[in-house]
């Protein structure tokens, strides 16, 4: 029996991609940056989601993945004389798949909180690595490296304006959402969830549960590491603050905002962050701790409201 | 029934209490009452959910329909450390006394609460040693180093230091050797001399109805048959029908 | 044998014995550190992510007092109270609603807690650090140093409150309700133990451990409102490596990666140095994963 989303799905998916397109046509260059920003955070979020909401493992690790991604691309972008957007973006993926394999093997047997902090403690040795590998990395300072040109092989190439680098990362972060989405509906999907709901019992059932994990978190690993190929691009430069763990926790709370398990509830909750830290540096000014009302907002939704913004919406969104 | 029991306000009222673990509904609507210093018997297989309603009573879990009473006062809902406080005391089954603390510390667990000078603790750790002098003999060993038996004994004795005016007893005979068994209702005998209430759940028949002034036999979460522990012999007919094999 | 005798001579050491008393210096501060959250999570099964700024908040309130009065006696009491008040009220307000919900929501809260309270630091303390002076300034001779003896006595210290703190979950009627609650959290209810009450008082506990630590390693370092970021990672992989919920193999582990960090210290330089504690982590969750220091490995 396969269920079939609704008609009202569909066209909600519509109207809001119409809407994304749209918007560097008509936002100034401030929020047109911002929403692209959005989107490549939420895609580092939705990373995430699949480890937390569907799989039931919380990981501390995603700034590794996405620090690699970016590091990798920054690798591309300045070892290969012209520098090439798919090579940058293979790279990244690269890099962000060897830290997800690494984690992966170590971390997928370790239940629950063990595997939380043993991320975290990991994509700390990645962080101490990068920050201290100068000669490579750029140690503190990080790598500075210009964009690539958005090149279609024998097709097209030109440089990104404002408006096509958005409309380029509308259509990875869209691709990569509708393949997610795939994903969890699709029979690996479903064991994911079960591990999530019971995993004693997923495993007496017979399924390997650690390779399930370990394809779980590569595939996660993946696709932050591509979040951060994109923030790359975006950004022209790769530092090692971002391999910080505090991104991770940054995805993290994306997702706690936003919904887990829905998959689009992370991008919603990277959204209302953002926005929130824009509307309270506005209103009280750029040296106001924005994270204090943020960060009692976010305990108060772990309390009153665990499932997030689109908590509610949550079954309706995975049909 | 020839009880005086519509008298006095019973001890320990319980009504329609529907219990469920997760979807399993396992009391079908309980009703039973203690009266103060009465032993009263709660007899029937494996699983009918005998374990089951002492544990609401103690509010270790929280029935979805139903209320409990004690002395009057609906309790359904409190906390258990409360319940204990109140004067509810619980032996559970397989005992359950703090294995990495020694007897002594078991036992100040029950006697460290508000109102309690070292004198009215040393009378009750007195009280304790003198029906158990085992446990005076280990009282610096390991909860855990002790026999099956002494630790029934610990178990009950750290009830005890609650000054309970009633206690939950679970199954305290099983995995007992014949004399111990016999040292359990002697046991309960002492308590109920002492005025202390008791609700004891057994599959031991012969002791049950020895020790108790009233059974009730459960089936299926609901009680099927109530009466003075004298009106039923170990071979009756009801018996047989809900305890036989 | 030439090789043997040559290998010997190579080894410094005086830099050896300097780096074993630091150490061991080290070792106890994160033992104390350590210690507060093992027993948090040992009894009330949540990882505090916030205790690195339980650590640098007492250091905080250190140097205030310090400024106001001029003792560094006084700022270690005054700073373990205060902190430990904070963290009751932490516990209620922010972990009680949470018992019995799945572990993730621990997690998160306490994750949430840490970046309010060191965005709250930044905000009322500004990105400069404080400096602290040590209590003590003398010295004595070390090999060809001139060793402080601040460091010993914070040494000292630390292993005065955790003996101090071993005796009082041993002997006193609070201790015994611990012990009992951490052995079976329902049975320890149906004595009367107040179990909230319990975990609240060791949230507390914890969180005075951590403001003493802070107190105590101010004067080493300058207190800013990141210090507690560092130190949660190691003390996190100390208890990992100790066995979560254990103390005894929490002390022994901070003491044991502090050495071999220390040791480290002295042939790749400090800031490569932390590497050895991750490389015990790593082997620690490959071998023995429920800690280097437990009895019998399950």
């Amino acid at each position: 029996m396969t269920r079939r989303p609704s008609k009202t799905y569909w066209i909600g998916f519509s109207v809001i991609f119409a809407l994304l397109i749209v918007a560097p046509l008509v936002l100034p260059e401030f929020w047109r940056r911002f929403v692209t920003e959005v989107l490549i955070w939420g895609l580092l979020a939705m990373s995430s989601d699949l480890l937390i909401g569907y799989t039931g493992m919380i990981s501390f690790g995603h700034s590794a993945f996405f620090g690699l991604g970016m590091y990798g691309a920054a690798a591309a972008l300045l070892l290969v004389s012209p520098p090439n957007l798919w090579l940058a973006i293979s790279f990244g993926l690269i890099g962000a798949a060897g830290a997800a394999l690494f984690v992966a093997y170590f971390s997928t047997r370790l239940r629950d909180i063990y595997f939380a902090i043993t991320t975290l403690i990991f994509s700390q040795i990645f962080y101490v690595i990068i920050f201290t590998w100068t000669r490579v990395t750029g140690g503190e300072n990080g790598l500075i490296f210009s964009r690539p040109h958005l090149s279609i092989p024998l097709i097209y190439s030109a440089r990104f304006t404002p408006t096509t680098m958005h409309w380029f990362v509308l259509a990875v972060v869209t691709a990569s959402y509708l393949f997610l989405r795939r994903v969890t509906q699709s029979p690996f999907g479903m064991v994911l969830q079960s591990i999530r709901e019971n995993e004693a019992r997923t495993r007496a059932i017979g399924f390997p549960v650690e390779r399930y994990k370990i394809v779980a978190v590569m595939l996660s690993g993946v696709f932050a590491g591509l979040a951060g190929v994109l923030y790359a691009i975006q950004n022209e430069f790769a530092a090692p603050d971002f391999v910080y763990f505090v991104t991770s926790g940054d995805a993290v709370i994306y997702n706690v905002i936003g919904g887990i398990g829905t998959l689009v509830g992370p991008i919603v909750g990277a959204g209302f962050f953002l926005l929130m830290r824009e509307v309270v540096s506005r209103i009280f000014g750029d040296q106001f701790p924005y994270l204090i009302p943020l960060g009692i907002i976010f305990i108060g939704m772990i309390i009153f409201l665990p499932r997030g913004l689109l908590g509610f919406a949550r079954r309706w969104l995975n049909r | 029934m020839n009880i005086a029991e519509a008298i006095t306000e019973p001890l320990v009222r319980v009504e329609d209490l529907h219990t469920y673990y997760g979807k399993s509904h396992i009391l079908h609507g309980v009703s039973l009452h203690v009266g103060p210093g009465e032993v009263v018997g709660l007899l029937g297989r494996n699983g009918v959910g005998k374990s089951t309603t002492l544990k609401t009573i103690m509010g270790l879990v929280q029935p979805r329909q139903g209320k409990v009473l004690f002395d009057g006062n609906v309790i359904t809902g409190l906390a258990p450390h409360k319940l204990a406080r109140l004067g509810i005391g619980y032996v559970p089954e397989d005992r359950r006394i703090f294995r990495l603390l020694t007897v002594m510390e078991n036992l100040r667990t029950g006697l460290d609460r508000h109102g309690m000078t070292e004198e009215k603790k040393q009378a009750l750790l007195d009280k304790a040693f003198t029906f158990f002098p085992v446990l005076a003999e280990r009282r610096k060993q390991a909860g855990g180093t002790l026999s099956g038996g002494e630790q029934q004994m610990l178990a009950i004795a750290r009830a005890m230091m609650l000054e309970p005016k009633i206690i939950l007893l679970d199954e305290p005979t099983e995995g007992l050797m014949p004399r111990m068994v016999s040292q359990i209702g002697q046991i309960i005998d002492v308590l109920h001399r002492e005025g202390v209430a008791i609700l004891l759940v057994e599959q031991n028949v012969p002791l049950t109805l020895e020790a108790s002034q009233r059974v009730y036999i459960l089936e299926k979460g609901a009680v099927r048959h109530h009466c003075a522990a004298s009106e039923i012999g170990v071979g009756d007919s009801v018996i047989k029908q809900y305890l036989g094999v | 044998m030439d090789a043997v005798v040559g290998f010997l001579q190579a080894i410094p050491l005086d830099q050896l014995m300097i780096q074993t008393v630091n150490g061991v210096v080290t070792g106890m501060i994160l033992a104390l550190v350590a210690s507060g959250l093992t027993l948090i999570f040992g009894i009330l099964d949540v990882v505090n992510f916030a205790h690195g700024e339980l650590f640098m908040l007492g250091a905080y309130m250190g140097v205030i007092v310090i400024t106001a009065t001029g003792s560094f006696f006084l700022a270690l009491i005054t700073s373990t109270l205060v902190i430990a008040l904070f963290g009751a009220a932490l516990q209620i307000v922010t972990l009680r609603p949470l018992i019995g919900r799945h572990p993730l929501n621990t997690i998160l809260a306490t994750f949430g807690t840490s970046l309010v309270l060191q965005n709250y630091a930044l905000w009322q303390f500004g990105p400069v650090s404080r400096k602290i002076s040590e209590p003590i300034t003398a010295h004595f001779g070390l090999f060809y140093l001139e060793y402080p003896w601040y460091r010993l006595l914070i040494a000292g210290l630390s292993a005065v409150i955790i003996g101090g703190f071993w005796l009082f979950l041993k002997f006193s009627t609070f201790g015994v309700w611990i012990r009992a609650t951490s052995q079976d959290r329902v049975m320890a209810q149906a004595m009367g133990i107040p179990v909230p009450w319990v975990y609240t008082g060791v949230f507390a506990i914890g969180a005075g451990m951590a403001a003493a630590s802070g107190v105590l390693f101010a004067p080493l370092v300058g207190v800013d409102h990141a210090m507690g970021l560092d130190w949660v990672l190691k003390a996190f992989i100390v208890v990992v490596v100790g066995g979560m919920g254990n103390l005894g193999g929490s002390i022994a582990a901070a003491i044991f990666i502090s050495l071999l960090e220390s040791y480290a210290s002295i042939w790749v330089g400090p800031s490569l140095a932390v590497i050895v504690s991750f490389v015990v982590l790593i082997l620690t969750l490959l071998f023995r994963p429920t800690g280097l220091f437990v009895a019998t490995p399950k």
